[in-house]
């Protein structure tokens, strides 16, 4: 059972690594968003499973955020935001997909290689943990730099808090979680709207909620 | 005295956290905006008397992991809370003029102060924090407040600013998070899992034991993190912006204060660190970003063409002046950083007092429109020149004194840092007596309306900088040499 534990642990937080990695060469906006809500769901399911293994009931309020706000909420409101926008072609990056995916790859051995020598006396669990969670964490800022997008650059930010939220319920027993994980949905909830009020002067070179008011007018 | 303070009903670190976030409450409620501005800077006074209150009456040590005292951050709070209170002061005479010339409008300035308060709040709770998972939360929040009130002019060029200092301090904050997970693992085996594994009382007496490699690597997340907070280069993307585009008591409030939290956490963790021998020492990294901010901000300050952005420059060259105080470690150089770190945050509020009235009068931040102050608004000229005069670090003010000896101490430790040291202390103060002397001399542009104006916290301000130069009182000498040996 112990190294059943370990290993579904291993693969759910490789799992998001993986999906770091399909975030990085989507194109289109769309898909970014999709990617990003399985990004979550991932996140859920290991989150859920440590609060299995380590018989940690308030683990499960984190889980249920992370699928109710991540998976579902965010990206249906950033997908409506995009929509309405008219901002959903596709994604100018600023290096091509090759070099960042190469970039991604060292990325991903460097923190394997920091975090595996330097939690060498951790529990096995939480080293590999915290090595993939590394992963995700760099990842994550690897597509906030390589995007010029506000979109993809929240995309970019969420993804790199999944990789905090991750270490943090892979460190056994620590206090807050819960609500760190909140205080970070706060904390995406103002991105949002920033994006929102943000784009909007893009477009509009007002942030007037009257601009909005006129553009739903004329097209409805 | 201390029986005295035995009798209060109430904890001052209880009364710190409660003011600010009851007025906050209130704040956001009352509609006026005068009255707004009064509750303000009656919260901010009643701050001010609940953290003087913290020198006679501390928490018993440890009583519940959440908050403690000591005489590390007892100086913060202090200093915090007074210059909370002298911006709300200015803040109020500051809002009436963006009132009348409707560059914001009464529900703007509920929302302000309901910031305002909420900001004070956040940064009391970071720097009496004990648990580093609060620490991380009230920095978090903090973070938050001041980017509202950063893009509330609503502007392209505030929002944009905005936006950008909301990006990377995110980044930061999250990088800070990594960081104090690695913390936690790193004392969970020898504290125990849970809360207790958190609180930095009970962390820094046993850090000995901790995992060397696993502190490293959390450091240099908490540094980069923290670092990003503090604008230490090349982490300072937001911090010009951030002061240039909002209202000017922000400005005056980021660096006087928010900088310094965030410095306060940084130095926490160094302590952390020292406490394990085998760890790296976290010195020299500090000392290399300090010195890296001090050449790098030096440079930028030449170019600049804004009035606000040159000062948020020069924040950014003085917190790596601290931040290499710090690093350099030791009595002389860690009092020279305390002493640095007050009067820098007493100095450049009260320049951006001033600033923020010159820009109101004119109409304009840029340093090519504002010509000849001392000629068409004596009072306001003047101190804004005696401002920057001890900011550059001209003798007789305090920061004259705290930068002579962080030089002589360094020469004869570190003659090599030294050099560099020295030459973007020269660079910079070339860069501020020559942007500001032709604001303040010459001819002026053009006639400037009258305007009066309040200038007493800003005079008040100066006059404790120069008092500092000129003689510093035995017991505040005795603080600081405390606490520079608690720092190590």
């Amino acid at each position: 059972m112990q190294s059943f534990a370990l290993d579904a642990a291993h693969m759910l937080a490789g799992g998001m690594v993986l999906v770091s990695f399909m975030l990085l060469y989507q194109t289109r906006m769309s898909a970014l968003l999709d990617v990003f809500a399985l990004h979550a769901v991932v996140l859920s399911l290991s989150v859920a499973w440590q609060a299995v293994v380590q018989d940690a009931p308030h683990l499960w309020v984190t889980a249920l955020i992370a699928l109710i706000l991540k998976a579902i909420v965010i990206p249906v409101a950033l997908r409506r935001m995009v929509v309405r926008l008219g901002v959903h072609k596709e994604i100018e990056t600023v290096v091509g997909i090759g070099p960042t995916m190469l970039l991604g790859m060292g990325l991903v051995a460097l923190s394997l290689v920091v975090m595996l020598h330097a939690a060498a006396e951790a529990d096995p669990i939480a080293r590999e943990d915290l090595a993939l969670a590394l992963s995700v964490v760099l990842l994550g800022m690897l597509m906030m730099v390589s995007r010029h997008n506000a979109v993809s650059q929240i995309v970019g930010f969420m993804s790199l808090e999944n990789g905090l939220i991750l270490a943090a319920t892979g460190a056994r027993g620590m206090p807050l979680v819960v609500e760190i994980s909140v205080a970070f949905s706060v904390l995406i909830a103002f991105i949002v709207i920033g994006v929102f009020l943000f784009r909007i002067r893009e477009r509009f070179d007002s942030v007037d909620t009257q601009a909005i008011d006129d553009y739903r007018g004329n097209r409805e | 005295m201390n029986e005295l303070a035995a009798l209060l009903p109430f904890e001052p670190t209880h009364a710190l956290l409660a003011i600010p976030a009851i007025a906050a409450a209130i704040l956001v409620a009352v509609p006026g905006y005068r009255l707004g501005a009064a509750i303000n800077m009656f919260a901010s006074l009643l701050s001010f008397l609940a953290a003087l209150l913290l020198f006679v009456r501390r928490p018993e040590a440890a009583a519940d992991g959440y908050l403690f005292v000591d005489d590390l951050n007892i100086v913060f709070v202090v200093l915090g809370t007074f210059v909370g209170f002298t911006t709300s002061v200015f803040s109020s005479d500051y809002i009436g003029h963006e009132i009348e010339v409707g560059r914001l409008t009464p529900l703007h300035l509920r929302f302000y102060h309901g910031m305002y308060q909420a900001l004070s709040f956040a940064m009391n709770l970071g720097l009496l924090a004990d648990n580093i998972g609060l620490m991380w939360v009230a920095v978090e929040l903090a973070t938050l407040t001041t980017v509202l009130m950063v893009g509330i002019y609503r502007t392209h060029d505030a929002l944009e600013a905005a936006w950008k200092y909301f990006i990377l301090g995110s980044v930061g904050i999250a990088l800070a998070l990594f960081g104090t997970i690695l913390v936690y693992m790193a004392a969970k085996p020898v504290v125990g899992e849970g809360h207790d594994a958190m609180v930095w009382t009970l962390l820094v007496q046993r850090a000995h034991e901790f995992n060397p490699r696993l502190l490293d690597v959390a450091f240099v997340f908490l540094m980069l993190g923290y670092g990003t907070k503090v604008g230490l280069a090349p982490l300072h993307a937001w911090l010009p912006d951030a002061h240039a585009e909002g209202p000017t008591p922000i400005s005056a409030v980021l660096s006087g204060l928010l900088l310094n939290v965030a410095l306060y956490a940084l130095l926490r963790f160094k302590m952390l660190m020292a406490a394990n021998p085998a760890a790296v020492a976290p010195g020299p990294l500090m000392v290399a970003l300090g010195l890296l901010s001090l050449i790098f901000a030096a440079l930028m300050l030449w170019p600049r063409r804004d009035i606000k952005r040159l000062f948020a420059y020069s924040s950014i060259e003085h917190m790596g002046i601290i931040a290499f105080a710090f690093g350099m470690g030791g009595p002389i150089a860690n009092f020279a950083g305390l002493l640095h770190m007050t009067m820098h945050s007493l100095t450049k509020s009260a320049i951006f007092f001033a600033v923020g009235r010159v820009a109101q009068v004119a109409g304009t931040q840029r340093l090519a429109d504002l010509k000849g102050l001392t000629e068409s608004h004596p009072a306001l000229g003047w101190a804004l020149l005696a401002g920057v005069a001890a900011i550059a670090g001209l003798p007789p003010f305090g920061i004259f004194t705290s930068e002579f000896l962080l030089v002589t101490s360094t020469f004869a430790r570190q003659p090599l840092l030294a050099i560099p040291f020295v030459l973007g202390l020269l660079l910079a103060f070339g860069a501020l007596l020559a942007k500001l002397s032709a604001v303040a001399f010459g001819k002026p542009v053009r006639r400037y309306p009258k305007h009066p104006v309040s200038l007493v916290p800003l005079w008040l301000h100066l006059a404790l900088v120069l008092a500092a130069g000129l003689w510093l009182p035995d017991p505040l000498v005795a603080w600081f040499r405390n606490v520079a040996r608690m720092l190590g």
